[in-house]
């Protein structure tokens, strides 16, 4: 884990410091996607403010030959191009790492860090002397500075410019001008500077069979493979590029050729409360129906999810976790939801909840979870968060099986009205907690009343003790048949170890790394990740087979283990948080620091890693 | 209540639709209103007009909020499935509904404070989607089952049973329809069958948003004197404007109008409101003459009834989002999946 300056390949991490709408957006993407289509794994993060321009924002790209997923904690090469944090984008230099930035202007005394190499390029200079308008030269600036790294990572120019003709396919002026400021970056560089730098990459042959994309993309395409018919939600980031990504593929996919008729709906609400009544209404009346949000729409839409649970209608809704409290940090990542949903609402109400850990499950997960909603007649939310939503993550090959089909649940048709005697909506005919429903337009017989009051097993209005009761243990019965249907955590005890680490969702890839590094320092530790509430036995098995447990997780009043202890039988006093709740995607480094800070009595750790925090929490 | 359950055999001579069903086939379960409330009157026209238009009854469905108005859709038409949903949400739940379904017929009962306090939004939001559906307030100006709190259209002056006197000017749902640019806006009194009927008959066949504001009192909570919201007071300042009789596609039309009274609509099916005026130089399909005349009759204490405006209306909801006429329930999964040679073709863009 020492930061040495020796020939490092395809391991390394660089961070960009911009200012938001200065189009460096595209310079990042770019870079990132030409080492991805070079054969070498790549992570982007992007860490950007909730404003539309002039404020910082960062991307971290982690080349990574081993193929990590997370935040490795530390930075090697800092591009700064915004003069308002340069002070602590230079602080946050790894020592033996480069510091590059415009040396239109130059800062002697606020570069001073003899540990770092400075690479000055006179990028606004350049620009200047070579493009007209001032807008214009401010974003080719920012795309100037790709054309550095490119010299100085040993990037492929021709990938580089294959991307840009993808990327301006219908304005290929844009190709030229583009690539004209890249070449004057990479051509600056190369002559001032010996390239590349020790730390570069060099083509390999990992990225076959694997995409690079976001948690909302994924999950969109998710509900279009399940069918989804009916979307409906109200603008909050960071959900709407879900909606967004959903729109656009139905768009493509589902308008006939022919008519112009499009095969989905798609609606604006006025707010988070009605965007849920549309989708309760839509999947009561026999369409999947899909609404994504973030938690202060999680929080609005709690009287729905009440009434959704206890009257029994289907609801899938995607929460892209978001800092809180309250407004928070809405561009910044947290899991700190997963209390909320899990029993939002008032009374005794529980929900269904499954918690992917990337864009890949995301896509898998969403088409379950229409699956879920309708065999299990309640709502099913999926909890993602922004780092799972909106960074470009890179994952295996999606895939379909033609022979799906969509497990529409206990619905009866005309045909099976017509043989019984009398239908009643909430019976439990079979055991499993799961009664039969209908569709309005069927048959009169098959007419049933759905309400949010008092009512009884065979859907009357009621107000008698005895029959409420029947109904409301009925639902908890259900939840047991939930149990079995949920998808299962994911065990790795290949350590053996009574140690274990548990967690859920965007921690995983920063857990497995760690887990890695710990095994090299001669601690191995066991891990599961749960992947859905309720809690499979499983569950229970794995936190009563180890004798101390980490739970990681990304908030601050540590909810994963507080759902744990009250939901199975977990001595609390195994338990240990790791938490971390900065916004900032979490970082192997910290997990690593967390275990060691408590299974070795004086670990040795390098400086210049992220402060323990909470070690000892619980 | 009414404690009296009628039998559930109806006797062989009572009159059958075109569908061969008897009034009794469009009732619901028991009310359990008060005896005497004017939403029980309002539920029995909703039972004859769907009678006489002979509407299969699991083709309507039943939508409703929270409130003594939002418990009458368990009350009639037994054989449409019914949703209760929360307070002042129905609008929502209607449009989800409606994007399931198109082809069903959608009628939402609503009353004063599910509609223009807590539902406010949606309400507004309903009429701007331009959602095809009959909704139908059940307005008495108080909250009943909270026991006599004034609602937002509780008029200025008017007095609780308690004795206190309202100073907040009231939200008026017609008006507010108005300016939003609802295409069917009509007022009637829960005591007035004969011109609730065809109301709800045109409402049901209008394509689009069809609001239908029904006084309706309050017999325990406002129906005491200094209330404006009584069937006294109710009856001595209502006034009908313009009389609509409702003519289905499949009947002739026999009334006989003499030129100049009678005004023929017609519905996006072919179907037609004939409106008769019942009062000079109101023009029920002139939106800002309407809305000017009836703002100045309310100024004067009246409150005018009838088919107030209505303009049929092509851009409804799923007119605008282009969706097949099919139902969108029923599409087959086969056309909604591009499957797994799809799905490569989709991911190309991601490599």
């Amino acid at each position: 884990m020492s930061p040495s300056t020796a020939a490092r390949i395809n391991d390394f991490v660089i961070k960009i410091a911009t200012v938001n709408g200065t189009g460096s957006a595209s310079a990042n993407a770019l870079l990132m996607k030409s080492i991805f289509r070079s054969g070498i794994p790549v992570m982007g993060k992007n860490y950007f403010p909730s404003n539309i321009q002039g404020l910082p924002t960062w991307y971290e790209i982690r080349v990574t030959k081993d193929g990590h997923v997370a935040r490795s904690g530390r930075v090697d090469i800092m591009v700064a191009m915004n003069a308002e944090t340069y002070a602590r984008d230079v602080k946050e230099v790894a020592p033996g790492g480069y510091l590059v930035y415009d040396s239109t202007w130059p800062r002697p005394a606020l570069l001073k860090r003899e540990d770092v190499t400075v690479i000055g390029v006179p990028l606004a200079r350049l620009c200047n002397e070579n493009f007209n308008g001032v807008r214009t030269r401010i974003l080719m600036k920012n795309i100037c500075f790709a054309g550095v790294l490119a010299a100085l990572l040993d990037l492929d120019v021709e990938r580089i410019r294959e991307l840009l003709a993808e990327t301006y396919a219908k304005k290929p002026q844009l190709v030229d001008s583009n690539m004209k400021a890249i070449q004057l970056g990479y051509d600056y560089t190369r002559q001032n500077f010996t390239c590349p730098l020790p730390m570069h990459v060099q083509k390999m042959d990992a990225t076959a069979g694997h995409i690079m994309i976001d948690g909302n993309t994924a999950a969109a395409l998710g509900c279009i493979y399940a069918g989804a018919t009916v979307a409906a939600w109200y603008p909050i980031t960071p959900s709407t590029s879900l909606m967004d990504a959903y729109k656009a593929f139905c768009d493509r996919l589902r308008v006939d050729p022919e008519t112009g008729r499009k095969n989905f709906a798609f609606i604006q609400a006025e707010d988070e409360l009605a965007a849920i009544g549309m989708v309760i209404g839509a999947a009561w009346n026999g369409t999947r129906a899909f609404t994504a949000t973030s938690g202060p729409g999680i929080s609005l839409m709690n009287e729905f999810l009440g009434l959704a649970y206890y009257a029994e209608v289907p609801a899938v809704v995607f929460d892209i976790q978001r800092v809180g409290p309250s407004t928070g940090m809405p561009t910044r990542t947290q899991q700190c939801d997963i209390m909320e949903c899990a029993y939002a609402s008032h009374g005794d109400t529980r929900h269904v909840c499954l918690y992917p850990a990337n864009p890949e499950e995301c896509f898998y997960m969403a088409a379950q979870a229409f699956d879920l909603t309708e065999r299990l007649q309640t709502p099913v939310m999926v909890l993602s968060d922004i780092d799972i939503g909106m960074n470009d993550w890179m994952c295996r090959d999606l895939k379909w099986d033609d022979s799906y089909r969509p497990d529409r649940g206990k619905m009866l048709g005309k045909e099976e009205i017509l043989k019984l005697e009398k239908f009643y909506r909430y019976l439990d005919k079979d055991g499993d907690g799961i009664g039969y429903r209908t569709l309005p337009g069927v048959h009169p017989k098959a007419a049933y009343f759905t309400r949010g009051s008092g009512h009884t097993q065979y859907g009357t209005y009621t107000e008698d003790s005895v029959e409420y009761q029947i109904v409301l243990d009925r639902l908890m019965k259900k939840w047991e048949t939930a149990k079995k249907l949920v998808p299962r955590a994911i065990i790795d005890a290949t350590a053996g170890s009574d140690i274990g680490i548990v967690s859920i969702g965007s921690c995983d890839g920063a857990i497995n790394e760690a887990m890695d590094v710990l095994k090299g320092l001669g601690v191995g530790v066991d891990y599961m990740r749960v992947r859905a509430f309720p809690f499979s036995e499983d569950v229970e098995r794995f936190l009563n087979a180890h004798k101390l447990l980490f739970v990681v997780e990304q908030n601050r009043d540590a909810q994963f283990k507080s759902l744990l202890t009250l939901e199975t039988s977990v001595e609390k006093s195994k338990l240990r948080s790791l938490l971390s709740y900065d916004g900032l995607p979490i970082s192997s480094t910290f997990i690593v620091e967390g275990v060691l800070a408590q299974v070795r009595p004086t670990p040795k750790l390098q400086a210049g890693m992220a402060q323990p925090k909470d070690a000892a929490h619980g | 209540m009414t404690f009296i359950a009628k039998p559930k055999i109806a006797h062989p001579s009572l009159p059958k639709n075109g569908l061969g069903f008897t009034r009794r086939d469009y009732e619901g379960a028991l009310s359990t209103l008060c005896a005497g409330c004017g939403h029980d009157s309002i539920t029995a026209a909703i039972v004859e007009a769907s009678w006489e238009l002979s509407i299969e009854p699991q083709n309507l469905v039943k939508l409703s909020g929270i409130g003594c108005s939002s418990k009458t859709t368990a009350y009639f038409v037994s054989g449409g499935h019914g949703f209760n949903s929360v307070h002042g949400r129905m609008p929502s739940i209607a449009m989800g509904a409606n994007a399931a379904n198109r082809q069903l017929k959608y009628i939402g009962v609503s009353g004063d404070g599910d509609t223009l306090s807590i539902g406010l939004g949606q309400f507004c939001h309903a009429i701007r989607r331009n959602l095809n559906m009959l909704y139908i307030i059940e307005n008495n100006g108080v909250y009943g089952l909270t026991k006599g709190q004034f609602s937002a259209s509780a008029d200025v002056g008017t007095k609780a049973k308690k004795g206190e006197t309202n100073f907040q000017p009231p939200i008026d749902p017609v008006l507010l329809a108005m300016t939003l640019g609802a295409s069917f806006v009509a007022r009637s009194f829960s005591g007035d069958k004969s011109q609730l009927v065809p109301l709800i008959q045109a409402g049901l066949n209008h394509n689009g948003f069809a609001l239908i504001d029904v006084l309706s009192p309050c017999v325990t909570f406002n129906d005491h004197e200094g209330s404006t919201k009584s069937y006294a007071y109710t009856r001595e300042h209502y006034e009908p404007a313009v009389h609509a009789d409702f003519v289905p596609l499949e009947r002739e039309i026999t009334a006989n109008y003499g030129p100049g009274e009678a005004l023929p609509v017609v519905m996006h099916d072919g179907s037609r409101i004939v409106l008769r005026k019942c009062e000079d130089g109101y023009d029920p399909t002139n939106r800002s003459a309407a809305q000017v005349y009836m703002q100045e009759r309310m100024k004067e204490g009246e409150y005018l009834t009838g088919l107030l405006f209505v303009e049929p209306s092509q851009n409804e909801f799923h007119t605008l989002n282009a969706t097949p006429d099919e139902p969108l329930n029923s599409i087959p999964y086969e056309k909604l999946s591009p499957g797994s040679k799809g799905l490569q073709k989709i991911l190309t863009r991601y490599r």
